[in-house]
């Protein structure tokens, strides 16, 4: 019995592994692809043809411009609550005045790139898994492929390509305004000066913090969505498909995330 | 011209079809779903393909459009196997010819004008000048030439079908696949929707392929129909020849008889020991 158990057990693990390679392997497929049609983009190696640059555009404007209120204010507060941890812990230390490089270090090396690829999926990748999800429900994508049109070139690379580039936009924004949250709270309880908390901030702050940071957030927006494309593309079975689609871009997007960034922190432990 | 002066029809010269299913059959996880269909379409013909909801219809076109590949049998498309065709290679068949879905599948985010333009602008080096010109002709031709500017959410549906339709035959193709045309439609536009269809292959002469279970719009536009049941060909002939057809599955079809050799239920367990158990 128990052989029989341990056999099931590891037929289960067997199949959860070879699913799991699977996804990661259709991810990988539809990241060269777009990398090909990107080229084929900017190259203009299909002469005057669009091939999807119009697209590339609307998504930027879909995907960056419109997820700027929810980033500042998120990350606004973000950085206000780091601020008010930190003052009370370092208060214990004697050393208030080191507020600002903590906040400084923390939203550029991680809660910057991190909190706002994490707005991002919640924003832009459940939203995109929905509408391709819904394109291939209502035939649209078979439509695409029955006219001689990729759809990795019309729909998914233009996604993928604004959602990295705008990540890596609203990163940058987004550590700005953490470090301006971190001023409002410090400035508040602790009574610190602006241009004290900036030398202090500035001082402490090295280049490799804001690159590290910015390398981050280029591939957690190649990951968002290249899983939201992928979930879109996989749906199956009209509306209830396209709900799960929509939560397991989410799920699989933020543990992803989160994952990535483990692996990242480590790298550069390692490396830098 | 009188009676007397039609000669005996000469031998028709042998023709290519331009579809030639050859013994195709398809399994979904183990069902059957089509079995050893065969089927031969000739350039400029109409020819309907009819049955009931899941009679492998739906799926026959697809394999016929090169979406899914047949487990068993080979299609020609032009004379080529598409069943072993590169991507690349059937792309280039795809350009000639045009399918119509089921619900039009316009690309919602393009306004009805860039929908039909998309295909244009992506194979061909046209003026955008030009590329207007034509697109205003293709409305035209469906009658919607005024609705260029809006959105696909904006239009009934069957305007998203005309507009599907003027969407297909945008590169001018040789061949048109028709998905259901007339379902969810009121009579009259689906009438309109059958003139459609044959004018296009009077005045155009395009091949089409219908596949459809409205038996009326079946009878008025097809030159030749087949019958599937089952993942089978049961029946296939004229319009005529199927309406007088004695095969009593084709007349069920036909009268719509709700029991019949097509059975009114599905289950194949017995009612009472199911309800006894």
């Amino acid at each position: 019995m128990s052989e029989n158990r341990v056999e099931r057990l590891l037929g289960t693990v067997g199949a959860a592994g070879k699913s799991f390679l699977t996804y990661i392997g259709g991810m990988g497929y539809l990241f060269k692809e777009s990398l090909w049609y990107f080229m084929v983009l900017i190259l203009r190696l299909e002469g005057r043809r669009r091939g999807g640059s119009r697209a590339v555009f609307a998504q930027m404007v879909r995907v960056g411009v419109r997820s700027i209120p929810i980033v500042t204010l998120v990350l606004f507060f973000v950085g206000m609550i780091i601020a008010l941890q930190m003052a009370y812990v370092l208060r214990g230390f004697g050393a208030p005045q080191a507020v600002p490089a903590v906040v400084g270090v923390s939203m550029l090396r991680e809660l910057g790139p991190l909190l706002t690829a994490i707005v991002l999926t919640g924003f832009a990748g459940a939203s995109i898994a929905a509408e391709i999800g819904t394109m291939v429900v209502s035939e649209e994508i078979l439509a695409l492929e029955s006219e001689a049109l990729n759809p990795v070139q019309f729909l998914v690379m233009p996604r993928v390509l604004a959602t990295a580039f705008m990540l890596l936009c609203l990163t940058i924004f987004a550590n700005l305004i953490g470090i301006l949250g971190g001023y409002v709270a410090s400035a508040m309880i602790l009574d610190m000066a602006a241009n004290f908390y900036y030398a202090k901030t500035v001082d402490f702050l090295k280049m490799q913090d804001l690159v590290t940071g910015l390398i981050k957030s280029v591939v957690f927006g190649l990951l968002i969505a290249l899983i939201a494309c992928q979930e879109g593309l996989r749906v199956k079975g009209g509306a209830e498909g396209v709900g799960r689609a929509t939560t397991l871009a989410v799920v699989y997007g933020i543990v992803a995330l989160i994952s990535t960034d483990l692996f990242f922190s480590w790298l550069f432990w390692k490396v830098l | 011209m009188t009676e007397t002066e039609v000669k005996p029809a000469p031998a028709e010269p042998k023709r290519e079809p331009v579809i030639r299913v050859e013994n195709v059959g398809m399994d979904f996880s183990g069902r059957t779903v089509l079995d050893s269909v065969g089927m031969d379409v000739y350039p400029g013909e109409t020819v309907v393909v009819m049955g009931g909801s899941g009679c492998g219809k739906s799926t026959l076109l697809r394999i016929m459009i090169g979406s899914y590949q047949p487990t068993r049998g080979r299609v020609l498309l032009f004379g080529q196997d598409i069943t072993h065709l590169s991507d690349k290679e059937m792309d280039k068949l795809r350009l000639r010819f045009g399918i119509l879905f089921q619900s039009g599948a316009l690309y919602n985010s393009m306004t009805v004008g860039e929908n039909v333009a998309l295909p244009m602008h992506e194979h061909t080096d046209l003026d955008d000048s030009i590329i207007d010109i034509m697109v205003k002709m293709k409305l035209e031709l469906v009658g919607l030439r005024d609705f260029g500017d809006l959105m696909p959410a904006q239009v009934s549906g069957g305007m998203k079908k005309r507009v599907g339709l003027a969407r297909a035959i945008a590169l001018d193709p040789e061949i048109i696949f028709y998905d259901e045309p007339s379902a969810g439609l009121d009579p009259i536009v689906a009438g309109v929707i059958d003139m459609l269809i044959m004018d296009l292959s009077k005045k155009l002469g395009v091949t089409s392929v219908v596949v459809t279970h409205d038996m009326n719009s079946a009878f008025k536009i097809a030159d030749r129909m087949f019958m599937l049941y089952q993942g089978r060909v049961v029946a296939q002939g004229t319009a005529q020849e199927i309406r007088n057809s004695a095969d009593p599955v084709v007349q069920q079809f036909i009268t719509g008889a709700p029991d019949g050799p097509i059975p009114l239920r599905m289950s194949k367990t017995d009612f009472g020991k199911d309800l006894i158990g």
